[in-house]
């Protein structure tokens, strides 16, 4: 199991290993700032448990839960295994990003 | 096109202030329109030159130029200037915003591959700079070839090297840096594929010269798989051209990699490279100050507190603040109408002008100042960046029925008026979502039903008040009003998504900007906006609404006995005696309400006066509410008309409020009590009388479909609603 945006806790912060999918809300999250190698922090839910407030290359960014689990991030979290860190990498790109440590909260 | 003309277009991400450095460099002299044949909006402005015209062209905010929607596509083809009667664009002016400058560039590498000529104004350097995020502005061009100004719009810094900059690279276009950030491969495949297009048109066309498709729309069609470039190049080159396109895919994802990420990657990894050396210490977490103001403002409980507190706020001051202004406008519409008087004899014009035109226009722009106030209120909480928040707070709440917290803005914005409301749907890129919000946002109380409500809660909702006269029942009661139709709506929404567009409901990523002070000048514009629009409509629609009404009010009959009276009462009343005075008038009441009944619109009144009743209306409001199909305002200027040429409003009444609590059935009893006042608002808080809604929603849906179904099940539901309140309150109060 990789660990996904929506699983971090308030505070917590995570490198973003991939995001799922091609279709125009994928597109979307990675024009505003969601892209592999990137930090980004969890801040708080709204009132009513959904959506998610964080914090990508400096700008605020609201999502839901759903399009939260589509971000996997590299660090999980707590820190785990390196097996999980592996399995969480996207083909051809795990020799850049394994160096990577986890970022502490 | 003048040789002297050139035209700058001016784009930018949201939240980069682009609206302000707008305003600033245009200063007043701005218009808005619609581009041909699409209903995007288009605000156009001028700078100052001695020498050229210089048009400022100001586009929607925008992440990316990936077209994904029709809205998006017309926004590139303005840039490229392929868009039909649109003038092509002579330069491209980049807002960006300082404190993000990395995201920023996404849109600015897209925007260099146009082949136009690009300025970037480094907005908020000011904001970036007391955040101790210091940035080389000379170095950023160095590394992009393309001028860079940092400035302060919103304390107008650096604007005049801006302004000349622009200037400047107008009468000299600095060399074009076509940006090629994706891989060489890419390109290549890219050239490969036009050729084959080319051949391919050439082949099926028979010789005939076919239109290509830019380069941009090429490399678009190839990046965005189902996107609106690839429908561009199936429309025009058919299906062939489609298939072509999809092999070439397939080709550039087992040789380079996945086309969903290699655009963004490639377009990051080129940020960060033109950001090398340019951007000094960073910080992630914002803005102190947001920071603490979202602790709060989005906290779990005061979160969900402030905002119900707000909006409770906004209808208290509404109601409380605006007497003043109000008893000015009165002030002057009796002032007038005893000026009109005292130069005219009585006869049809006089009535035409003080009935009809006076009493019609004049009670509906009486409401002039709430307008104000709403639109104020409205402009300072998005302005300040607190509606994105409130957007976050009932995105859980609004995905309970089937929608997004997409759809708060347009719904919220239906608040003030539905035709924008419908037109801001276009920011929800799921066709469903869209539809349900567009045919839920006319039940959001709009501005045009303020004045219905105030006129009637303020002649029949008991003043009290409490908490030391904090709060009023009257703030309460005009709140309520406000709920009526989210309560209505919610099911609707629900309904509709489950029956009609069914489906999943759309996703939902929204930036929260940093707070910030409101612009003044953004703020006065928007009110300045709408007050403009509701006096114009006030002026043309509601004014030729209110003539049609005082003719058919007026005619037919024989007002000969009614105009003598008229006379006899303003020059003899001086000699004659009281009781002579007094028996006049009375006379002068009969035979008016005798005029009323017998003409063209008593008699539409009691035709359906049947149908009414159930709901506690006479004929009277029943022929209000038919005839303010056209804005639901015109009821007012219709009563307006219809109590002053009945007779019912004299010389010592204070106008429209004071003739409704003095409205008396034939036996005697009050027409209007609590219970028919609620069952009217409540049939104003539920129909579809609104042409420029109707019209807005078939332009938006583009079916005659969908304004049908909405005004048919709109205006049911209405008849509904006023009948189990009418029929509840009666029984309650009796």
């Amino acid at each position: 199991m990789t660990t996904t945006l929506d699983q971090l806790r308030p505070g917590q912060s995570g490198q973003i290993a991939r995001v799922e999918g091609c279709d125009g809300i994928s597109c979307r999250l990675r024009e505003m700032g969601f892209v592999p190698g990137e930090v980004v922090r969890f801040l708080t839910a709204a009132p009513l448990g959904d959506p998610l407030n964080c914090i990508i290359q400096g700008s605020r960014v609201a999502l839901r839960g759903r399009e939260a689990r589509r971000i996997s991030l590299v660090s999980p979290v707590p820190v785990d295994s390196s097996v999980a860190i592996a399995s969480g990498m996207p083909q051809g790109l795990g020799e850049k990003r394994s160096a990577v440590d986890p970022i502490p909260v | 096109m003048n040789p002297q003309s050139r035209r700058v277009v001016l784009v930018g991400n949201p939240n980069t202030g682009k609206s302000t450095l707008f305003g600033v460099l245009s200063g007043l002299n701005v218009r808005t329109a619609n581009y041909p044949g699409v209903t995007i909006e288009k605000k156009v402005g001028r700078l100052a030159d001695p020498e050229l015209t210089i048009e400022l062209v100001d586009l929607p905010g925008t992440y990316s130029l990936s077209p994904r929607s029709p809205d998006e596509l017309v926004a590139v083809e303005v840039l490229t200037g392929e868009l039909p009667g649109e003038p092509d664009a002579d330069l491209i002016l980049c807002v960006v915003n300082a404190t993000l400058l990395r995201r920023n560039l996404f849109l600015v590498s897209q925007l260099m591959e146009l082949g136009k000529p690009v300025v970037i104004a480094l907005n908020m350097i000011d904001a970036a700079n007391s955040r101790g995020l210091k940035i080389d502005a000379q170095r950023l061009s160095e590394n992009l070839g393309v001028p860079v100004f940092a400035v302060s719009a919103s304390k107008r810094q650096g604007i005049d090297e801006l302004r000349a900059g622009v200037v400047a690279a107008l009468h000299e276009p600095p060399p074009v840096a076509i940006g090629k950030p994706l891989p060489a491969k890419f390109y290549e495949f890219s050239d490969d594929f036009s050729g084959r297009l080319a051949s391919l048109a050439a082949a099926t066309s028979g010789g005939v010269a076919t239109k290509m498709p830019s380069r941009y729309v090429i490399e678009r069609a190839l990046l965005d798989r189902g996107g609106e470039a690839q429908r561009q190049i199936d429309r025009q080159l058919g299906a062939d051209a489609g298939e072509l396109l999809e092999s070439t895919r397939k080709q550039i994802e087992t040789e380079i990699g996945p086309l969903s990420e290699l655009e963004c990657d490639a377009r990051y990894a080129w940020a960060k490279q033109k950001t090398d050396g340019v951007l000094g210490t960073a910080s992630d977490s914002g803005h102190r100050a947001t920071e603490w103001l979202d602790a709060i403002l989005i906290h779990r409980v005061w979160g969900m507190a402030i905002f119900i507190g707000l909006m409770f706020l906004i209808f208290q001051f509404i109601y409380a603040w605006s007497g003043i202004p109000m008893d000015a406008i009165t002030g002057t519409q009796d002032y007038l109408t005893s000026l009109v008087e005292g130069a005219m004899q009585p006869g049809t014009l006089r009535s035409l002008v003080t009935d009809g035109m006076i009493a019609g226009v004049g009670s509906v722009l009486i409401f002039l100042p709430q307008i104000a106030m709403l639109f104020l209120f409205l402009a300072i909480l998005e302005d300040c960046g607190y509606m994105a928040r409130a957007a976050f707070l009932v995105d859980r709440i609004m995905s309970l029925f089937g929608l997004s917290g997409k759809s708060f803005l347009p719904l919220m914005s239906s608040f003030a008026c539905a035709v924008p409301g419908v037109m801001a749907t276009r920011v929800i890129e799921n066709r469903r979502d869209r539809f349900a919000t567009i045919l839920v946002a006319p039940f959001m109380s709009c501005s045009a039903r303020l004045p219905v409500y105030l006129l009637l809660i303020a002649a029949f909702v008991p003043s009290v008040s409490y908490l030391g006269g904090f709060v009023s029942l009257s703030g309460l009661v005009l709140m309520a009003m406000y709920f009526v139709g989210v309560l209505v709506a919610i099911p609707t929404a629900w309904l509709l998504k489950k029956t009609l567009l069914r489906g999943e409901a759309a996703p939902f990523v929204l930036e929260l900007p940093e707070y910030k002070v409101p612009a003044i000048g953004i703020v006065f514009s928007r009110v300045w906006e709408a007050c403009k629009a509701f006096v114009i409509r006030a002026g043309t629609m509601i004014f030729a609404a209110s003539i049609v009404i005082w003719a058919s009010a007026y005619w037919p009959g024989d007002h000969t006995r009614r105009l003598e009276l008229q006379r006899l009462i303003e020059s003899e009343s001086a000699e004659a005696s009281e009781d002579q005075v007094a028996m006049w008038e009375t006379e002068l009441r009969a035979e008016s309400a005798k005029l009323l009944e017998s003409s063209v619109l008593g008699r539409i009144g009691h035709a359906i006066e049947p149908a009414v009743r159930p709901l506690g209306w006479d004929w009277k409001i029943g022929v209000g509410a038919v005839a303010s199909f056209p804005a639901r305002e015109v009821i007012i200027a219709t009563l307006g008309t219809i109590y002053s040429l009945g007779g019912d409003v004299d010389e010592e009444s204070e106008g429209l409020m004071s003739a409704l609590q003095d409205a008396k059935w034939p036996d005697g009893r009050p027409v209007y009590n609590l219970a028919v006042a609620l069952s009217i608002m409540v049939f104003f808080a539920l129909c579809a009388q609104c042409v420029s809604t109707l019209l807005v929603i078939r332009r938006e849906t583009n079916s005659w479909r969908w304004p049908i179904f909405s005004f048919v099940y709109m205006t049911g539901l209405a008849y509904l609603g006023a009948l189990v309140t009418y029929q509840v309150t009666i029984r309650l109060i009796s």
